[in-house]
Formats: C-alpha cells, structure tokens, sequence
C-alpha cells in the first residue's frame, strides 16, 4: 500500500514538484470555480481557457518555450478576450453567449494555426493538453503567486462581488459599482487558468476549475463550504489522477481531469439540496 | 455589546447563514428591536419624523433606448417632492428603462435629468423580481442588510446597530420569523416583503419600484400598499412602475401615463380617463369572437 501510494512522491523529484503545483492550483481554483458555477459562467471559464492559447502561442513564436512569454502572451490574451466578449454582449444586448461561442473557436483556431507555424506536433500537443510533470521551479513560484493574489483578491472584493452575483441592478443603484468586480473576477478567472495552463493544457485547464467546484455544488448550499471541499476536492483528483498517471504511464493531465470527475459523480449520488421556488434559469440583466 | 460574534466579521454580511450565530443574535436583537419597534405591521408601522428635503426630479426631453430601438421619446416632466406617483402603459412602453434611466442605471440618449442634490445611496430601487438570482445561498437577515450599504460599502464592517435595524424592517413586513431562511426558500410574496424590508432599512428619500406588487396575493398587497402610504407620509418620492390600475386609484395621488412618450401625467383620476387609456392603446378590451367550448367526445 505505501508502495503504492508514497513511493512513486518519496522517489521522484518531478512527482513531487508536480503535486504542489497542483495543490497550489486547487486552492487557487476552488473559489475561482463556485463563483463561475454559482454565477452559471462555466461557458465562459472555457471560452477563456482556449483564449489563452493564441497569446501563448505568439509568445512560443517570439521566445521558444519560455514560461514568461507563454503566460505574459496568455493572460493578455485571455484579458483581451474577456473584455471584447463583454463589449460585444453590451453591443448586441443579449447573446452573449454566441459571442462567446465566437471567440472560443476563433481563439482555438488563431492559437492551434500560431503554434504550427514554428513547432512540432509535440508542441502542439503540450500547448493543447499540457504536461504537469514538465513543471519546474519557476513554474511552480507563479502557480504560487497566482494562488495567493487570487484568494487575497477574492477574500478583499468578496461582498460586492457576492451581491453583483445576485442583484447587479441594486449594487449598481446604490453606487457601489458592478462591473468593476465583474472585470476583476474575469482577470482572476483568466490568471487561474493561465496557471493551469502549462500543467493542463489549453483544452484542460478549465477541467481543474470547474469539476471540483461542481462535485462541492452538489454537497453544500453554503459557498463558504463549497469553496473548502472543492480545494479538497481539487487536492484529492490531483493525487488520485498523478498515482494513476504514474503506475499505469498515462498522461498526468488527463488522469488528474478523470479523477475529478470521478469524484463529481460520486458527489451525484448525494441527494441535491435544491431551493423550492428559486429561479433556475436566471440570466443577468445587462 | 459591539464584540458580539460574527457581526464583525465581513462574511457575515454577505455568505451565507451561519445559523447558529445567527439564531442566537437573532434572539438578541429581537429583544433590543422590541423597545424600538413595539409594534408589527399590523399595528401600523409609526412613521418617522418627515423626511429631509424630500426629493424633485425634473425630466427635459429625455430619451432613451436599446441599439436601433428607441424606447422613450422626449419625455418631459416634472416629479414634486413628496409625490407617490404611479408610472403606467402598454407593455413595452417604457416603464421600466424610465426608471432604470432614473435610477442612473441607463444613460439616456438624449435630454436631461435633474436630480436635485441626491447621491446615488439615497435612491432605494427595487428591481423586478425577475433581475435578482434568488438561487443565490443568502439568508434573509444578510440580504435585508444589504440596504444599509451606503454605511459599510464593500470593505468596512457593518455596526452591530444594524441587525437590530434589520430585524425591526423584518418585523414591520411580517417576515421576523424568516430571518435565518434562505432567499431562495421563499415563495414570491415573502421575496417581495423581504425586498420592501431592504428599502426601510435604506431609509432613501427617493423610492424607485420596479412591478413591485406582481404575482402576490391579495393580503401581501394590501399589507405593502400600506407600508407605500407610510413612506408617503413620511414625504418620500416615490415612483412605482405598476401593471394593476385598481392599486393606482386608491392608492396613488399621481400617474403617469406612458406610451413611449408621455400621454399623460398629473392627478390619478384625470391621467386614467378613458380617452386617455384608449390613446396609450389600454382601452376597453373589445369582446372576441365567441368561442366554441372545446368538446371531448364528438356529438
């Protein structure tokens, strides 16, 4: 049993390194993620994770297999993305979401023609699914810089953030500002996923956002405990998917993604506490 | 008094019940709220003392809309200090983004608006019902103070004073028993009382209401009708976007008529005069072609 558990972190540097990597992004991740699912922004959490790419993929073509060009290209690509898909919903009124829809495959398209300019089908495959055992120091001090600006932003704006979730007319009503913390929650959104990125990958880095903020959905109401069980979650589908990458010699990024969605499923078989009369289908007013 | 647990700290505003702090301060500050408020609403809700300054609000050929759709055109006009006006018309008239251009959460095309001295935080609006995500993990006690965001705004800590506040405006709409629920565990009605509970903690001299007696029974109606007669007295402005127009005669000194621009506006009972209602294209319902009732089995 210590065999397999301990042995393959206890021998190899790389195994080690990539487990807080993914601790760090749990923690990270898991208020990010309630408040993208509790403000039914999933869609957009995936839009931002493939708008990431063509930046990143600029910053490959200007400085190889850099881990500042590719998360400098990324976050201001997934900046610029996330502010043109909220101009574009102001401009049209509603439909937001085909324009999001736009901007996903547009950016998937952009980053996937950028990276075959210059790099190899391997590249291709690193920028497109990741590689969480590739991860050094350096990658790892970002994930933890990124991890500690995220829960002291989200710590610091959490009450108007809350209620911009809820009744955006009134926070706006009485001047206490709106999309402000929209935009700063989308920053946060696209800083979490560019931290993600390199360990999974622009096709999976919204998976370690989203699955186990969608497990905790379904344990609690409260947001407070959501956002503790979907860190734990988070640690949990990090550990189980890296051993199962390592005794079975699958990819870590994938296996980590499965894990939490194993763990989404067993959340499932809990009976769903679902308010009576709440409207389920609530859009935000623009 | 002011190290009571739990109220000092940021969550607690926003996030959700922690049930047991909440029961027990709950108990604490009905206790303190029971000198201040002696009464529920049935008893009658006293009044304050007037108002300051009640507030005017002047329009000059405003006009607002959405992309190429024009909404409202050249509305001018004039609500006095202290009225309880009523805004009523045809569906897509333009009740709502007048009072959305009101509350300054639309610019208008063109036109002015002039509100007197009046900083954002002293306008309560209520929004319609359909703009608020009641699915959100809140309870009725944290959303209730959420009126008083003038005083703690997004990063100060909120007085203990305020639950006591917050409880009082609960008593005054009935719903003191509901503190520790969850919004979304709430049927409409109760929603709608909890909102009003919201706009007397806010104490605004100018109260700005979206359709806020839609979808309630008869006894929730009434009972918020009055709590708008309460604040007339106490000389707020009100306006209120209304669909019924019985509520409007009895309740509602002066309408406006709205068509997509202004058909008429002044005294209730002039503004709804038939000629009137016909012209904003509310007239009298034809009657249809009779229907032939629907038969199951062939005769």
């Amino acid at each position: 049993m210590r065999a397999i558990l301990l042995d393959p972190f206890w021998t190899f540097g790389f195994m080690r390194t990539a487990l807080v990597a993914c601790l760090g992004l749990a923690l990270a991740n898991a208020p990010v993620g309630v408040l993208l699912l509790q403000r039914r922004m999933s869609l957009t959490a995936d839009v931002l994770s493939h708008a990431i790419m063509p930046g990143a993929a600029l910053g490959f073509l200007v400085a190889g297999y850099s881990l500042f060009a590719l998360s400098l290209g990324g976050i201001v690509a997934g900046i610029l993305v996330a502010l043109l898909a909220s101009l574009t919903a102001r401009f049209n009124g509603e439909g937001s979401e085909a324009a999001l829809a736009v901007f996903y495959l547009l950016s998937l398209a952009a980053g996937v023609l950028l990276v075959s300019l210059r790099a190899s089908n391997t590249d291709l495959m690193h920028v497109l699914f990741g590689t969480v055992l590739a991860v050094d120091q350096r990658a790892l001090v970002f994930i933890a810089l990124v991890a500690t600006v995220t829960l002291f932003a989200i710590a610091m704006v959490w009450r108007p953030l809350a209620v911009e979730s809820f009744d955006p007319l009134f926070l706006r009503s009485i001047g206490g500002g709106g999309p402000v913390f929209r935009r700063l929650f989308l920053i946060l959104t696209v800083l979490c996923l560019v931290a993600g990125f390199q360990a999974f990958g622009t096709l999976l880095a919204a998976g370690p956002l989203l699955l186990p903020a969608a497990a905790a959905r379904h344990c609690s109401r409260d947001l407070r405990i959501q956002i503790g069980l979907a860190a734990v979650f988070g640690v949990v589908a990090s550990v189980a998917g890296l051993l199962l990458s390592y005794h079975l010699n699958v990819p870590s990024g994938p296996a980590i993604i499965l894990a939490g969605g194993g763990i989404y499923f067993l959340a499932l078989l809990l009976p769903r506490r679902e308010s009576a009369s709440a409207n389920a289908n609530w859009q935000p007013a623009e | 008094m002011g190290e009571t647990v739990g109220i000092r700290h940021r969550a607690t505003v926003v996030g959700c019940a922690g049930v047991t702090w909440a029961r027990r301060l709950l108990a604490q500050a009905i206790t303190r709220s029971g000198r201040l408020m002696q009464s529920t609403f049935d008893g009658g809700y006293v009044p304050q003392a007037r108002v300051q300054d009640s507030v005017a609000i002047e329009l000059d050929c405003l006009s607002a809309g959405y992309g190429v759709r024009q909404v409202l055109e050249d509305i001018t006009g004039r609500f006095e200090p202290g009225s309880l006006t009523a805004i009523v018309g045809p569906n897509g008239a333009g009740k709502s983004t007048l009072l959305n251009v009101l509350a300054g959460l639309k610019q208008p095309r063109s036109g002015t608006i002039l509100l007197r001295g009046i900083p954002p935080e002293s306008i309560g609006f209520l929004p319609q019902i359909d703009a608020i995500d009641r699915s959100y993990p809140i309870s009725v006690l944290e959303f209730v103070a959420l009126g008083q965001w003038a005083r703690f705004g997004a990063f100060r800590t909120p007085s203990y004073d305020l639950m006591t506040e917050v409880v009082a405006a609960l008593r005054a709409v009935g719903m003191q028993d509901a503190a520790t629920s969850q919004i979304g565990d709430l049927s409409i009605g109760q929603f709608r009382r909890v909102l009003f509970a919201r706009l007397i903690v806010q104490d605004a001299r100018l109260l700005l209401l979206d359709e806020p007696f839609g979808g309630m029974d008869l006894k929730t109606t009434t009972d918020l009708l009055a709590l708008l007669q309460v604040w007339h007295r106490e000389g707020r402005t009100i306006v209120a976007v209304l669909h019924d127009l019985n509520h409007v005669g009895t309740t509602f000194p002066s309408t406006l008529l709205l068509a997509r621009r202004v058909i008429a506006w002044g005294e209730t009972s002039a503004v709804l005069a038939p000629d009137n209602l016909a012209r904003a294209g509310m007239g009298e319902v034809e009657p249809g072609p009779r229907i032939a009732p629907l038969r199951l089995v062939p005769s």
